[in-house]
């Protein structure tokens, strides 16, 4: 075989991939975006969810208000303080402090065994919710269709027996499921609030208690007891979250909720759990 | 009436059992079974003619590759985890069954059905993620991934039972000579079709004598007439025309398919082929060629009017359906292939999901914002 | 006549009541007198609990222009407001009016036999006086749309007697039996609102109603026009169209295209409200259903818990599964058989588990049925896969917008997808 065949083949392909190097070096160099270093650094040190916790529309938006020192890091809910500190050495501003927020599913419809209807059309909150206001008995509580757990980007929100409930260590407080709900079951409290009310129906007690065993009657024990930690809002209590109250295990264990509303976050998923296990066996 | 008004009497309701749903509550009360099952119907006219021109051995062929479609569909189901009583029971695999065996050669080997079913079944429908999300019509993915595999054992024709006859017009076009007075193994016997004839004759463009007699042993009356009945060689199910016309009258009468489809595809076939003809008569034979042979009929009727792969407004199956038969002419004209009409329908089912965008229906009374001028006398 | 789109319901049920008479209901101990009707302003009670009233007594005011009075359906004694479940789901504020069995009140209103040549304001105002609504379905006040807005010129009055929706004969009764009440109630209307020859749309499964209304066409000069049965001819752009052949543009009210339509039943009562000069207080109801001991229509006074309408029908054969106000293809399924009766309660539907539909969440075959049916020309299958992927901008540029929700898509839906609601959640999201 002739080997100037191979040589011209080999000759040609070299020149080839020269020739195209150069002209794409050129066009690189030509048509590069400026991007500015310090976005590009915020951006790689975010955590990319894109969740929209922080209200921009995603990271690299979130990135570019950061390196215009128009918010500080610590705006980001997803990011942990050691993330955060990273970020803010890294771009040489201030961290910032943001009050940290989780979402609470207020409702115990698994353990109060609120009638659910016979429901048949699209698994979704909204979609069920327009079906004479809800397939179920109570008009305020979980649905129980996962229309929350399917927004949430990071996965924290289970559906335990028919009605969702949020894991802590998961949540970062971004809202998305708080948005979701048609119900408004899901409220956004502070995370460092371990305590919290697990009903959101402000029907009256005697109303409630036809067609719920767990829902709060409006007794006002823990408004005595605790004074401004809690207020009333039609038949319903509710940790005073705006005035930073914060309820601790003992004034709980003082109050001794006669419904067993007043849970701390632990206890309310090993309920669920506890529910479901009983209902299997 | 007597007790109707004895109200100690009377049965009222508890509302036990009321269910919550949103309107309409009402259904016209068809469901998924009895449109494939009115499909399947409308296939028996062709099934029976396959038996007929092709013998008891087609029966068999169609019985085996719709047992490998409907086992394909149920192993699929299985281990994907989908309710697999629901799956079959809806006849889709067994639509896609006969359909696939509809356009297999009789004697084809009995490994290639399960061969078919796979592609048909897993590759054609399952992998986009089952009934109603695949793309291309899963019977055809299934006969074109079949042709360029195993291209000997899909084109392996055997004579119809008229063509062991003697008077059979032009048969020496059909057999090799060794094999024209052959009877006594007439089961080994093979034979062209008429396409496949016509594919590897040569193409004389221009306008003389020698052009216009190239293609006129086709010409003839009587052979036309065996074709339109379903007499010659070819896939069991797309040599009856008469068949599959049958067939198109009733998925029409059961509301079943759009009647543009056929109608605008076998037209634009008939309309190119007929101007090829006209113009250089030695490209090509005349329309009632083209009508008559291939899969054009079965194509037009079962294939391209799959529900799943076609659009869905009836503007969109106009232009669907004259895509098919353009495509269709260019290969079966100019292509290396005999036939086209697969080819074509699947490159159509491609081109679906924009003519459904460019033929979407304008609203009752949609004004264009530009001219809101308010009422529409 | 007809219009384009739309579907043919084959068994449409209405042969079980379309032979039984108006009955008139025994007086009950209560009425639960609902103040939230669909649409517009619930009106404001002006009684309290411990008044007495008489019939046709005002027991709530209308509050604002998009409202309608209330009066008491009997005489007695007012037991509060109270809560009961309401049509829509939730519970509702209802006047609760405990009888005294008596039924005695005079009409509120004097009747103006005159109608002919007297101001067409006043006819108005007893239109207002006397709490009509659309008594079909959506119960907007029909003070409404007899007052167009300047510029818009109404030359067409539509009555709507199509009564589409299957099971449902109460309007054909109506028409049957007092087609003198519709045809005056027509003029009438008519009059206010200055159009010439007023139109009833009737559908031909109704001939003896058709008959029954053309003896009085030139007595009170209308005309009676014979229309093709086709669901939802009862819907108003699709009446309109049907009738006059014009197209209600998209988004738009019926006046945007010249048109007016009311209901048969509205009409009837106005025909009552000007001659004798009483108020809204019953209406007819079709009480029926596959499980329904005896179907049949009954004249109800408002607040009549549905429990008492399905007495009267004599029980049920078996346990329903599904109860729904109005008809089956746009009515609203109930939790209760609490609810009352309300101004726009054409029907009290009873239907067995095996007859109503049960939706699956199967996939679209795009068949392409829902496309042909749908009389607003949408392509609810493109929809409904769009907004299960939660693409609800999609759906906007495919004129979700437009959706009447009449139905007829999911009803020829065969793998019975809930493509109706579907198309609600999106407009509910669309709407935030």
């Amino acid at each position: 075989m002739d080997n100037t065949i191979l040589l011209y083949a080999a000759l040609l392909m070299g020149i080839l991939g020269i020739v195209l190097g150069v002209i794409i070096a050129v066009f690189v160099k030509l048509f590069s975006v400026k991007s500015d270093p310090r976005v590009d650094l915020a951006l790689e040190l975010l955590p990319g969810a894109n969740c929209g916790g922080c209200g921009k529309a995603g990271c690299a938006d979130f990135a570019k208000v950061l390196a215009a020192g128009e918010v500080q890091p610590a705006n980001c809910p997803v990011s942990s303080s050691e993330q955060i500190a990273a970020i803010s050495l890294a771009l040489g501003i201030d961290a910032g402090e943001v009050e940290r927020m989780q979402a609470v599913v207020c409702c115990r419809s698994d353990i109060g065994e609120v009638r659910k209807m016979n429901y048949n059309g699209v698994q979704d909150c909204v979609a069920a919710n327009m079906v004479a206001g809800g397939p179920d008995e109570c008009r305020y509580g979980c649905l129980g269709l996962g229309t929350c757990a399917r927004k949430c980007p990071f996965g924290a929100i289970e559906i335990i027996g028919q009605v969702a409930v949020v894991h802590r260590e998961l949540c970062v407080g971004c809202g998305k499921c708080a948005a979701a709900c048609p119900r408004g079951v899901i409220k956004l409290v502070p995370a460092d609030s371990e305590y919290h009310i697990y009903c959101n129906s402000p029907e009256k007690g005697a109303n409630k208690r036809h067609f719920c065993k767990a829902g709060c009657i409006g007794c006002r024990k823990c408004e005595k007891l605790c004074g401004s930690k809690f207020k009333l809002s039609g038949f319903l209590s509710q940790v005073n979250y705006a005035d930073g109250a914060v309820v601790s295990g003992e004034e709980v264990r003082s109050i001794h909720c006669p419904v067993g509303c007043l849970l701390s976050v632990e206890e309310r998923l090993e309920a669920a759990y506890n529910k479901v296990k009983g209902n299997k066996k | 009436m007597d007790n109707s008004n004895n109200v100690n009497n009377i049965k009222l309701p508890t509302g036990k059992k009321l269910v919550l749903s949103s309107s309409p509550h009402l259904s016209a009360g068809v469901n998924l079974r009895q449109i494939m099952g009115g499909v399947l119907l409308a296939l028996l006219p062709a099934v029976f003619a396959a038996v007929w021109f092709f013998g008891w051995r087609a029966l068999g062929v169609i019985v085996w590759t719709v047992f490998c479609c409907v086992a394909a569909e149920a192993v699929w189901c299985k281990f994907a985890g989908r309710p697999v009583w629901k799956n079959v029971g809806d006849l889709s695999a067994a639509l896609t069954g006969v359909l696939l065996a509809l356009c297999l050669p009789v004697s084809v080997p009995l490994y290639v059905p399960p061969i078919g079913a796979v592609l048909a079944i897993w590759l054609g429908k399952q992998v986009y993620g089952g009934l109603g999300n695949n793309p291309f019509n899963p019977a055809l993915v299934a006969r074109v991934g079949l042709l360029i595999a195993l291209p000997a054992a899909m084109t392996l024709w055997t004579p119809s039972r008229g063509m062991l006859d003697a008077d059979y017009p032009e048969r020496s076009s059909f057999f090799r000579a060794a094999d024209l007075n052959e009877t006594e193994n007439a089961d080994a016997l093979t034979c062209a079709t008429p396409l496949s004839v016509a594919g590897t004759m040569p193409k004389i463009t221009g306008r003389s004598e020698e052009a216009e007699n190239n293609f006129s042993r086709f010409a003839n009356r009587d052979l036309w007439k065996r074709w339109f009945f379903g007499d010659r060689a070819g896939c069991m199910g797309e040599t009856s025309v008469l068949a599959l016309l049958i067939g198109y009258v009733i998925l029409v009468a059961l509301n079943l398919i759009n009647w543009r489809v056929p109608l605008f595809f076998v037209g634009t076939v008939a309309l190119i082929s007929s101007l090829i003809h006209y113009l250089w008569p030695g490209v090509t034979p005349e329309p009632v060629f083209h009508l008559l042979n291939g899969g054009l009929f079965l194509g037009a009727v079962f294939m391209a009017t799959d529900m799943v792969t076609s659009p869905i407004t009836g503007a969109g199956c106009v232009v669907f359906a004259i895509g098919c038969g353009v495509v269709t002419s260019v290969i079966r004209i100019w292509g290396n292939y005999p036939e086209g009409v697969s080819f074509a329908i699947l490159f159509m089912n491609a081109l679906v999901p924009l003519i459904d965008r460019w033929c979407g229906r304008r609203p009752f009374g949609y004004v264009p914002l530009r001219k809101n001028n308010g009422g529409d006398r | 006549m007809t219009f384009s789109g739309g579907i043919h319901p084959v068994g449409d049920g209405k042969e079980l009541s379309c032979h039984q008479a108006v009955r008139t209901a025994p007086l009950l101990e209560k009425y639960f007198v609902l103040l939230a009707e669909n649409a517009g302003k619930p009106p404001v009670p002006v009684v309290k609990k411990g008044d007495k009233v008489k019939k046709y007594q005002l027991i709530a005011r209308a509050d604002g222009f998009v409202s309608a009075n209330l009066h008491a359906p009997t005489s007695g004694e007012v037991g509060g407001i109270v809560e009961v479940p309401g049509p829509m789901g939730v519970p509702a504020a209802a006047v609760e009016i405990i009888a005294d069995g008596e039924d005695a009140g005079e009409p509120p209103f004097e009747p103006l036999l005159n109608w002919e040549s007297i101001d067409p304001e006043i006819l108005k105002q007893r239109v207002i006086d006397a709490g009509l609504v659309g008594m079909g379905g959506a119960s907007f006040p029909s003070h409404v749309k007899l007052s167009p807005p300047p510029g818009k010129e109404i030359d067409t009055l539509i009555l709507n007697g199509a009564e589409c929706e299957p099971y449902l004969t109460a309007d054909h009764r109506l028409m049957f039996e007092k087609p003198e009440k519709v045809a005056r109630g027509a003029a009438i209307f008519g009059r206010i609102l200055g159009v010439r020859r007023p139109v009833i749309g009737v559908e031909i499964n109704k001939g003896d109603a058709i008959e029954a209304l053309e003896r009085f066409e030139d007595r009170f000069g209308i005309s009676v026009v014979p229309l093709l049965v086709r669901y939802p001819q009862g819907s108003e752009k699709q009446l309109i169209n049907a009738v006059t052949k014009r197209a209600v543009r998209s988004g738009g009210l019926p006046m945007d295209a010249g048109c007016v339509v009311q209901n048969v039943g509205t009409a009837a009562a106005l025909s009552d409200a000007v001659m004798k000069g009483i108020p809204l207080v019953e209406r007819i109801v079709t009480v029926t259903g596959d499980v329904v001991f005896s179907p049949g229509n009954w004249k109800l006074k408002l607040g009549t818990p549905a429990i008492e309408a399905v007495k009267l029908a004599g029980g049920v054969t078996e346990e329903p599964g599904k109860l729904i106000f109005g008809g089956p293809m746009m009515g609203f399924a109930q939790k209760s058989f609490e609810v009352p009766v309300a101004k726009n309660t054409s029907g009290i539907l009873l239907l067995p588990t095996g007859v109503s539909v049960n939706y699956e969440a199967s996939g679209c075959i795009r068949c392409g049925r829902c496309v042909q049916g749908c009389p607003m020309n949408l392509m609810p299958c493109l929809l409904s896969t769009a907004i299960e992927a939660d693409r609800f901008d999609l759906a906007y540029q495919n004129h979700v917008m437009d959706c009447m929700e009449c139905g007829s898509c999911a009803y020829v839906c065969p793998d019975h997808r809930p493509l109706v609601q579907n198309i609600r959640r999106a407009k509910a999201e669309l709407r935030k």
